[in-house]
């Protein structure tokens, strides 16, 4: 009797475990169809102010989509703190939208999973060819090498917002344009509880975004030609000790901004408690919080002096990607809808709406784009900006080296020195916790 | 009972009183963030408002679905409640009044689930609803039918374990009395054990609902947007650019002030187990 | 009658019983067998055609020279002092103000429900709110203790440092000991009311009451509400989740944000899953030594 029941809870045991393991992933054959052709599944991510005005801004084109292709798609916004282990989930089970926006920042690691439809010249060419995007754009799209497992939808890159009335103030006539500059600049700014400089300390990926275009320009690249980690090398220690001493040693920021992981650093500059901003299409936030438009400008990153060629480097790719995704049961009507997502005429509203540049160039021509806050930052784009390393352990790059730049800047915030053998071996931990793979 | 002496009363008001204090400062500072515009409640703390504004609770509404996203919650952690606590009544009573075979090994069981990781099972679990779904055409991803029964069984073994307690110290007496008079077992189970056991009961639903309605990790995976709950739906208030504390506080006041209302309710039975423990 | 309803019991557990099956034990082996696995984001889209590591992955999580295994280790220390910390003061502060509860007074049926209110608050919401009065130069905290009370020179973080492990404490104390209230609440309400007052007979003061009645009367709840609190705290994500966001300061590095990093952030679960059969070991054990120590004792007093 006993061992009766003991079996038969071992036999639902393994068989609930087949089914779970069974069929456990989307179909291995891996291949889309065109069974269900007149609907679409589509995950936007959270662009606007809030998930309601997303909807608000994208349902009249989905309508425009529907009129044109008689197509319906159906739109959930997913924030951002969901989006990444929705995205995990979808892989995972096989049950997922048709296409979906991801951070381009993802694309190689999402491609590695083998789930995203790769954009090869046959696709591209069903979406109106390649040639179209900027290359910057398409090169943060996927590792290299490889057919693209998204394209580029909305894009933005780094620049310098400074605050014209405190640099009149301080008899600063023009924005810095390297670092020395940017520093001196920063100390003559820095008095009566006003700071030269907020940096968002405590946001792993802000300090990422720096630490890789400060990297270039000092030629330290992360990754070698083989795939492999190297984040101690001296470039590196330089690039993350600059960056670091922004509080430890310049005191240009404040130490508060150590553990700013909310936009506060948007908000002091916005309220004029901080003169400089490295941010991306601050547009909006600064509006939201009551600066005046006119109040300030937008200026490109520094460099170091002199520097030319591939260590002029002011800025990450930054953007939004949009994939298709392998099992979709519509692939047709997908491409159909990514062609429709990127057309000049729709690229042009979107990225207005949402402040962000179109990467699709000939978008960028409209006259939209032409404040002087855009002409800049597409200049960035389009001649100062690399694509984080396209790698398939990306995530894991910018966890670990984001950590280690938000600890050195805890340290350094709390009166700690920071000294180059502090920085290395915060580095080289994080290099150590890399998969080997 | 002896008047207690005034070294008990004063320890008893120093302590309540700093208790309070600590209990409810978080409160205050949501509601006095939750009258400030944006601005202000960026800036230096201070108490009262420099500037009074009922927006931010006009503002909620149209940020987020925040109706929505409560009903989900409601939906959700009502019914996970219920049958959370009626599932739990029967096993307690199963295992509190009767000897079988395998009974240590399901109280053991049961308990051990108690300490599985929520991050060990996470995926698993999710793949296996997918694939019910795929097998029976039952959703359960994504519906909210799998995040009630998640969470159901989270408050299980809980239960199940404070309610055999409860019922143990209900005195055997009142069940045979019951036998004598005709009762079945199920009749014993809901004329006397439960209401003797109350005051464990209403605490146990109390704390079924709340696991519900505060799980943060499986409701981001398991949701989508038409059954997204209040503990995922909130963070919404947090976007890309901007992090609107003042409507963030002004929605969980909002959200919060029926369940404080129902908790209102439910405490007077809290101690009604006076009463029905008395027969003794 | 126990005879004759052999039946019986076993429908009564059979609800009980299939839902754990289905929700926790199944998706457990599951887990387990993940662990086994070499389960990259390379395979995650049809796991059973990850390649077998076998012990691997426990072998990288216990390396504690290698920084891997260090910071788990790290981790788990931590771990287990915020938990130490967290139940212990969450169960003093839920005994004080039960047993302060007990009789009644004006203004007590306020206070109990006042109390609760920690717990009624979406988690979410609580936390976040804790995090706006942490912050340095604009929180409430920092306001309180050094522009009021002149504690520091120097306004202190909370949130990242040293005193982040002080914040997550306070922040978990305040979340959990309304829990310990409520539930010893309850408790209370089943202790005889005549051995109270054949005590006051006997002459015992308030005091001698609270220690030879209603301390030993809580000792059943109290052993199952321990070990309950022992095993959220232990796992809780919400919290230090809310808290710190996805990276998590060193000194408060809960286990379960380190596992969730190791795993769902970077889509390595052949590794989480390993360090969370790890974890799930570690809680069986402390909780059968528990439940033997603290079973016999109350054998011992019966």
């Amino acid at each position: 009797m006993r061992i009766n029941r003991l079996a038969a809870a071992t036999a639902l045991v393994s068989v609930l475990t087949l089914t779970a393991t069974a069929c456990g992933g989307g179909s291995t054959s891996g291949g889309g169809d065109n069974s269900s052709p007149k609907t679409l599944t589509y995950w936007a991510s959270n662009q606007g102010t809030s998930l309601e005005n997303d909807k608000q801004v994208l349902e009249p084109e989905l309508r425009k989509f529907e009129a044109q292709t008689g197509i319906k798609v159906k739109l959930e916004v997913v924030p951002w703190s969901d989006l990444l282990n929705r995205i995990l989930a979808a892989t995972a089970s096989g049950q997922g939208p048709d296409v979906l926006n991801i951070g381009n920042t993802w694309s190689a690691s999402l491609q590695a999973t083998g789930a995203l439809l790769p954009f090869d010249d046959a696709t591209f060419g069903k979406i109106g060819g390649k040639d179209r995007f900027l290359p910057a754009t398409i090169a943060s799209a996927g590792a290299a090498g490889k057919a693209p497992a998204a394209v580029p939808l909305y894009s933005m890159a780094y620049g310098l917002y400074y605050n014209k009335k405190l640099f009149d103030a301080a008899g600063i006539s023009k924005p810095p344009a390297t670092w020395e500059e940017l520093v001196a600049d920063g100390q003559k700014l820095t008095k009566d509880g006003k700071y030269g400089l907020a940096i968002e300390g405590g946001n792993v990926s802000e300090n990422v975004h720096h630490a890789f275009a400060l990297g270039k320009q000092h030629g330290a690249d992360w990754f070698d030609a083989a795939g492999k980690p190297v984040f101690d090398t001296p470039e590196a220690v330089a690039t993350v000790k600059q960056y670091v001493d922004f509080i430890a040693k310049d005191k240009i920021a404040a130490p508060g901004n150590a553990e700013y992981a909310a936009n506060q650093s948007v908000t002091d500059f916005a309220s004029g408690k901080a003169a400089m901003l490295m941010w991306q299409a601050a547009g909006a936030s600064l509006k939201s919080h009551g600066m005046n438009p006119d109040d300030y400008a937008v200026a490109p990153i520094p460099l170091p002096a002199g520097a030319s060629g591939s260590k002029a480097v002011t800025s990450m790719v930054a953007g939004i990607n949009l994939a298709v995704f392998k099992n979709s049961k519509n692939t047709d009507g997908a491409l159909q809808f990514v062609k429709f997502m990127t057309s000049n005429e729709e690229q042009i509203q979107l990225n207005k709406t949402y402040g962000s540049i179109p990467p699709v160039k000939d978008a960028q021509a409209d006259t939209a784009f032409a404040t002087p806050e855009l002409k800049m930052l597409s200049n960035v784009l389009a001649t100062g900006a690399a694509p984080l390393p396209q790698v398939a352990n990306e995530s894991q790059f910018e966890t670990l080296v984001g950590t280690a730049v938000k600890n050195l800047l805890a340290a350094a915030a709390a009166g700690k020195p920071v000294t180059e053998d502090s920085v290395k071996a915060e580095l080289t931990k994080a290099q150590q916790q890399m998969p080997a793979s | 009972m002896l008047k207690p002496p005034p070294s008990f009363l004063w320890t008893r008001r120093i302590f309540l009183t700093l208790l309070t204090a600590f209990t409810l400062t978080p409160v205050l500072v949501m509601v006095s963030s939750s009258l400030k515009p944006l601005q202000d409640v960026q800036g230096p703390f201070r108490w009262i408002p420099s500037e009074l504004t009922f927006r931010p609770y006009l503002d909620i509404w149209s940020t987020v679905p925040l109706a929505d996203y409560f009903v989900n919650s409601l939906i959700v952690s009502v019914s996970a409640t219920v049958l959370s606590v009626l599932i739990a009544i029967f096993s307690a009573y199963g295992v509190s009044r009767y000897r079988f075979r395998g009974r240590k090994l399901f109280t053991v069981t049961v308990l051990s689930t108690q300490m599985f990781p929520g991050i060990l099972f996470l995926l698993p679990l999710f793949l296996i609803f997918v694939n019910i779904g795929n097998a029976t055409g039952v959703a359960l991803y994504g519906s909210r039918g799998g995040l009630i029964l998640t969470y159901l069984t989270f408050s299980l073994p809980f239960s199940i374990w404070m309610l055999v307690g409860y019922f143990d110290s209900i005195p055997r007496d009142l069940d045979e009395a019951a036998a004598v008079d005709g009762c079945g077992p199920l009749r014993t189970l809901v004329r006397i054990v439960v209401p003797a056991a109350t005051p464990g009961i209403v605490a146990v639903s109390v704390y079924a609902f709340m696991t519900a309605w505060g799980e943060v990790l499986f409701a981001s995976v398991m949701t989508n947007d038409t059954t997204r709950t209040l503990s995922v739906g909130l963070q919404g208030y947090a976007t890309q650019n901007d992090v609107y504390w003042n409507q963030v506080m002004a929605a969980s006041l909002v959200v919060s002030v029926p369940v404080v209302a129902g908790f209102l309710l439910l405490q007077r039975y809290l101690v009604a187990g006076l009463t029905a423990g008395a027969v003794k | 009658m126990t005879r004759r309803r052999l039946g019986l019991p076993y429908l009564l557990l059979l609800p009980a019983l299939a839902l754990e099956l289905l929700i926790h034990l199944v998706p457990m082996v599951v887990g387990m067998v993940m662990s086994f696995k070499q389960l990259t984001q390379f395979y995650i889209r049809d796991w059973s055609t990850a390649p077998w590591s076998g012990l691997d992955n426990y072998r990288v999580s216990v390396d504690f020279s290698a920084p891997i295994g260090q910071s788990l280790l790290n981790s788990f220390w931590v771990t287990c002092l915020f938990t130490a910390l967290a139940v212990g003061f969450s169960w003093l502060l839920g005994t004080a103000a039960a047993v302060f509860l007990q009789e009644s007074f004006r203004g007590r049926g306020l206070l109990r429900t006042l109390f609760l209110i920690p717990y009624a608050l979406p988690v979410y919401a609580a936390v976040i709110t804790w995090s706006f009065m942490f912050q340095r130069d604009t929180g409430l905290v920092n306001h309180l203790l050094v522009d009021q009370l002149y504690l520091f020179d120097e306004k202190p973080f909370w949130l990242i440092g040293d005193n982040s492990f002080t914040a997550l404490v306070v922040v978990a104390v305040w979340k959990t000991w309304p829990f310990a209230f409520l539930t010893l609440m309850a408790g209370l309400q089943n202790i005889p009311r005549e051995l109270y007052e054949a005590a006051a007979m006997d002459g015992a003061g308030v005091w001698q009451q609270l220690r030879k009645i209603t301390l030993p009367s809580l000792r059943p709840v109290n052993q199952v509400l321990v070990l309950v609190l022992f095993l959220w705290t232990f796992n809780d994500f919400n919290t230090p989740y809310v808290l710190f966001g996805k990276s998590a300061p060193e000194q408060a590095d809960l286990i379960s944000i380190h596992i969730y990093q190791s795993s769902f952030v970077t889509w390595n679960f052949g590794a989480g899953s390993a360090m969370s059969v790890l974890l799930l070991l570690f809680l069986l054990l402390v909780t059968a030594i528990y439940l033997f120590f603290t079973s016999r004792r109350r054998d011992a007093d019966a």
